[in-house]
């Protein structure tokens, strides 16, 4: 018998997410969400993950999450630190990543990505931050991993701008246009994990965490949904997952003087 | 050949009304004095580029000092957006800002394709993205000899470029170390360049393969310990993390954003008095 241990929706993503890299894995780390579950995963099952940040370090290590893509703790203990357009001629475009770990502001059900703008391109409503290193991870890495909050604002029927390619406009569509990388493999969400179908490469609800209602999922999607015939519940997060995320999270942000932990 | 000379004498100097200038520096020696010094001086019709634009960018675009801005992340990270960017392309305030809009590979390579005296920089990228249909600075070339499609970008050109180092030596030798970001290809794709510095020092004591900027590929030279803050410089200051929180209610709002760049910048003399207000605010809230 397994102790009940309470925790959010975040943690559950978090968690996750984090069990899908694989020890050994070379990783390009996007700031916030993806460098959370990714370090956790290195204090967790994958003490050898290389994780790669588009700033400069590789193989970084660092003791408590980064604020910025570009903080020291990044690069002190790295195993090198090279300039930016290295990280990004040698490294990512010259085939080195395994898995490229991406956030997103809106996303559709083949995966691609939208954090440039909502609205029209020339007269935003929103402008987002753009691009950073997204385009060419999502199409240069061998697989693509994406953590994102689900919801009808961030899932939706129609990106108003592609940033960074999924599987386009689904089947085939994806090697036709001559990406090289194998596209996303799964996304993670507050609620559920997607894989993409065969054939169709539209992401489908692999599976549900727990608590969450498949009717709660269809509200919080801006397209008509689909799931796996199998899908299942993910599991919770164990209790040592939670202690190492929360330690993590707390070493975070007493060393950047915060009030609240970060994500 | 590097000149020592103050800040405001290599702004004064080296950075016109209308020119194209780069102040480089990935979320790490960010040179925000030489910003408030640009700031001070009232430039105007500015061409800006950068990577990474971060609160000195939002502090220039709100101060009216630009028109125009090629980068390829422009946020507050860890934090949010940049309020005063976002007012000037989703409003205009204070003056409508034209985007130039790239990726980190484009624009990393751009600066380098800058640096090495070409005129576009050849990547691949982009792909399945919407940037081509909106942006007549992403374009295709086939390579020769394949037949492959690949990215074509216009290289970087600034007329300036301004970094912030942690050594100097006599000479005028620059070294910088940590993250490095582009600096170094900024500084070769430039007609002009700026360097301010924490330390000088009689020998740079650096390895053979350091980062180093020869005094002969940079124009001036001007000490100006601290003036990365509120980000870093490795070895010297940490990031002022709660400063980065704070700029996002301060540039929330139009008023508060142009009363503190008021007592702030332009009532200031130089970067030496600006810390010293910043440190008694800090003292002044610690207190209350």
């Amino acid at each position: 018998m397994s102790l009940e241990v309470s925790y959010n929706s975040d943690e559950m993503m978090t968690v996750s997410a984090a069990r899908m890299l694989r020890n050994g894995a070379i990783c390009f780390v996007g700031i916030g969400l993806p460098s959370t579950a990714a370090n956790l995963a290195r204090l967790l099952h994958a003490p050898d993950v290389v994780l790669i940040y588009e700033s400069g370090p590789i193989g970084a290590k660092p003791a408590v999450l980064p604020l910025s893509i570009g903080d020291g703790s990044l690069a002190e203990e790295a195993d090198t630190v090279v300039s930016t357009p290295e990280i990004f001629r040698y490294w990512l475009q010259g085939g080195r990543v395994d898995i490229g770990f991406l956030g997103a502001a809106q996303i559709d059900r083949y995966a691609n990505i939208n954090t440039t703008v909502i609205g029209n391109y020339h007269r935003p409503t929103v402008r987002l931050p753009g691009a950073g290193g997204a385009p060419e991870i999502s199409t240069s890495a061998r697989e693509v991993l994406i953590i994102v909050r689900q919801s009808r604002k961030s899932f939706v029927e129609k990106l108003d701008f592609v940033t960074s390619a999924g599987f386009l406009t689904g089947g085939d569509s994806r090697r036709q246009a001559g990406i090289s990388g194998g596209g996303p493999s799964a996304v993670i969400t507050d609620l559920c994990v997607l894989r993409p179908e065969p054939e169709s490469h539209e992401f489908i609800v692999a599976s549900i965490h727990p608590g969450v209602s498949a009717e709660r999922i269809r509200q919080n999607t801006g397209w008509k949904i689909r799931f796996e015939v199998d899908c299942g519940e993910t599991t919770p997060p164990t209790a040592d997952e939670l202690r190492v995320l929360r330690d993590l999270k707390a070493r975070t942000a007493a060393a950047h003087g915060m009030p609240e932990p970060v994500v | 050949m590097a000149q020592w000379m103050s800040l405001s004498e290599a702004i004064a100097a080296l950075v016109q009304d209308g020119d194209c200038v780069a102040l480089e520096g990935f979320t790490h020696l960010i040179p925000f004095a030489a910003g408030h010094e640009i700031i001070r001086q009232g430039r105007r019709h500015l061409s800006l580029v950068r990577m990474t634009p971060d609160l000195i960018y939002d502090q220039l675009i709100g101060a009216g000092c630009a028109d125009r801005l090629t980068f390829s992340w422009g946020g507050n990270p860890g934090v949010g957006s940049l309020h005063r960017f976002r007012d000037a392309v989703e409003r205009g305030w204070p003056v409508p800002l034209e985007l130039e809009e790239r990726s980190h590979s484009d624009l990393a390579n751009a600066y380098v394709a800058g640096a090495s005296n070409l005129p576009f920089a050849v990547l691949r990228g982009y792909a399945g993205s919407s940037f081509e249909q909106v942006s007549p600075h992403i374009r295709s070339i086939t390579c020769p000899f394949t037949g492959e499609k690949l990215a074509a970008t216009p290289s970087v050109r600034p007329d300036v470029t301004v970094i912030h180092a942690q050594k100097v030596d006599r000479s005028g030798n620059v070294l910088l170390w940590g993250i490095l970001g582009v600096q170094k290809e900024a500084v070769l794709a430039a007609r002009r360049s700026i360097v301010t510095v924490e330390e000088q020092v009689d020998s740079l004591n650096a390895a053979p393969n350091a980062c180093v900027l020869p005094h002969w590929v940079v124009n001036a030279v001007c000490m100006v310990p601290r003036g990365a803050t509120p980000s870093y410089a490795h070895g010297y200051y940490d990031r002022d993390n709660v400063f980065y929180q704070q700029w996002d209610s301060i540039s929330r709002d139009r008023e508060i954003f142009t009363a503190w760049i008021r007592e702030h910048v332009l009532n200031t003399a130089d970067f030496a008095e600006y810390l010293r207000v910043q440190n008694e605010r800090h003292r002044r809230e610690a207190v209350q």
